[in-house]
């Protein structure tokens, strides 16, 4: 391999994607985890945890964060005697590992392009680029769920068994709702690229109106924020981890640093799941009414690109917003419910959605 | 009897209306205790502290006379009402015969004590109250929880406890003082 190709600014760029959009990943996880021990305080009439301090400072309550590794990577790590100690090690790390692949393709803002004296740079501003993006993130987030399956299969005990039964069929119920309901605005778009997606949402509607999915997939758009909310085991679907009556559900037998992993792969997959709905259903990265071309003419592709991530950025922020919001509001589903839910009313839903969509849409792309 | 019907009606059965009422049920909390702190009824305990009344029966002292000595004579009513036995008195002769007895010991355990009050109830001089106020009582081992009769004379009142005449019935005290 040439050597000289190592300071290639493409290659340099691909090696602080690959780095940067993990680490950032991860280091949200502890500031929503604070987001939302505050803000199930304010909405319950509590303070929260805002007492741990540095010199008299408490930054409200964020350096309970720091606390809280600390303790979560110095305890002592247990497995239980009749556990299967090879895949209950496995099981986090998997959980975890899937999550974060599953972000990979999610492009965080408009491609970067320039010209110098060597030529022209262009820069995809997610860490792959995969023409069937959206199918590879459906195929990583499920192989994240057998990461949880098999927590709850290798601890060798009952209650993380009947979590990870639980699991497995509710994932098996919304997984078919999951995809069915995204085809209605894939149909549209005619792509499965991620990034061809956004950019075919920057136009706008009678020249108001930035041209988002959400507006011609309003149902397709409900349901696939639902399923969500069941494929991340976030509540009100979160019987996986039914504290009432499974103890903690798959995750019983896990503490320390194995547990928080848990934790850890849990909110990866929630901001995987919320990426993917603003890239389709919200534009993802697109300013509304300031389209690439007119950003960079502007400021710079940097300036542009700065832009897009603070836009893709809120986005995402507000949906994680809503999953905290609605774990405080919504009471859990019953089992029957759930399954009710999924199978006699979102998959139908989904599937009316599809024949809507495909009715309709060569009428309204023609 | 007629069966009342407990039918839903449609708009709450789609269940997403009534999420989204829900929310803003919660969204309006949330907003409210943000900006009104005060709104929140928590309190930050070692900072701040909740009023107590100055009825409240605390940690107990023991009262004196005008010449610094003890009130109690040493009668024993306290230790026999007490419910749990906590008080422990070791009399001695007093040299003022109106009085006949002092406690040379008196001692608290309050690791027993249940706080009842019968101790102040019972005694004929006014002599033991439960008004210091102070509710906080921690100690790293058993020893530190018997207070022993030096302590208890020197415990105060909390602020706000009114001043109550030497009782008519404290032996020993001389016309002027009653």
């Amino acid at each position: 391999m040439n050597l000289s190709r190592l300071l290639d600014v493409e290659f340099l760029a691909m090696v602080a994607k690959v780095i940067v959009i993990p680490v950032v990943l991860m280091q949200a996880v502890p500031l929503m985890v604070w987001v939302e021990r505050r803000g199930s305080a304010f909405i319950q009439d509590r303070l929260g945890p805002c007492r741990a301090q540095v010199l008299g400072f408490r930054f409200w309550g964020l350096l309970h964060l720091l606390a809280d590794a600390v303790k979560v990577i110095s305890k002592e790590s247990i497995i239980p005697t009749r556990a299967n100690r090879f895949y209950f090690l496995l099981a986090p790390i998997l959980v975890v590992v899937t999550a974060l692949m599953a972000y990979a393709v999610i492009p965080v803002a408009d491609t970067v392009t320039w010209s110098d004296a060597k030529g022209r740079h262009e820069i995809a501003m997610s860490a792959a680029q995969v023409d069937g993006g959206i199918v590879y993130v459906f195929a990583i987030a499920s192989l994240g769920v057998l990461g949880i399956m098999l927590a709850g299969w290798s601890s060798g005990s009952k209650y993380p068994l009947l979590g990870a039964l639980r699991v497995a069929s509710q994932m098996l119920s919304y997984e078919v709702s999951l995809g069915l309901s995204l085809v209605g605005a894939l149909l549209i778009y005619g792509s499965l690229d991620p990034n061809e997606i956004v950019r075919s949402q920057g136009h706008l509607f009678l020249g108001v109106v930035p041209w988002w999915g959400i507006l011609f997939q309003p149902i397709g758009f409900i349901l696939f924020l639902v399923v969500g909310f069941a494929e991340c085991n976030r509540t009100p679907f979160d019987l996986p981890e039914g504290e009432s009556e499974l103890v903690a559900g798959y995750h019983t037998e896990y503490s320390g640093m194995k547990f928080s992993l848990f934790y850890l792969g849990e909110y990866v997959a929630m901001m995987t799941f919320s990426s993917l709905l603003v890239t389709v259903y919200l534009g993802g990265w697109q300013v509304p009414w300031l389209p690439t071309q007119r950003l960079v003419a502007l400021g710079g592709p940097l300036l542009a690109a700065g832009l897009q991530i603070g836009a893709f950025v809120a986005k995402v922020a507000l949906f994680m917003w809503l999953f905290v919001w609605v774990r405080w509001t919504v009471p859990r589903f019953r089992y029957d419910q759930l399954m009710r839910l999924g199978w006699k009313v979102i998959l139908p839903l989904s599937l009316a959605n599809i024949a809507v969509t495909a009715l309709v849409a060569p009428l309204l792309l023609r | 009897m007629e069966q009342t019907k407990n039918e839903l009606s449609w708009g709450i059965r789609v269940y997403l209306l009534e999420i989204v009422k829900g929310l803003a049920a919660t969204i309006s909390r949330m907003l409210g205790n943000l900006l009104d702190r005060r709104r929140i009824p928590t309190i930050c305990y070692p900072e701040e502290r909740r009023p107590i009344s100055i009825r409240l029966r605390a940690k107990h002292r023991l009262l004196v006379r005008p010449d610094g000595k003890p009130r109690c004579v040493a009668c024993m009513l306290c230790a026999t009402a007490c419910p749990a036995e906590c008080i422990y008195i070791d009399a001695a002769e007093e040299p003022d015969k109106t009085i006949e007895k002092y406690p040379k010991q008196f001692r608290i355990d309050l690791l027993r004590c249940v706080y009842c009050g019968y101790c102040q109830e019972a005694c004929p001089c006014d002599a033991i109250r439960m008004d210091t106020g102070i509710y906080e009582i921690t100690g790293y081992d058993r020893s530190a929880f018997f207070i022993e009769r030096e302590a208890l004379l020197a415990g105060k009142p909390m602020p706000g406890v009114p001043d109550v005449p030497l009782p008519k019935t404290l032996p020993g005290l001389r016309i002027g003082e009653r």
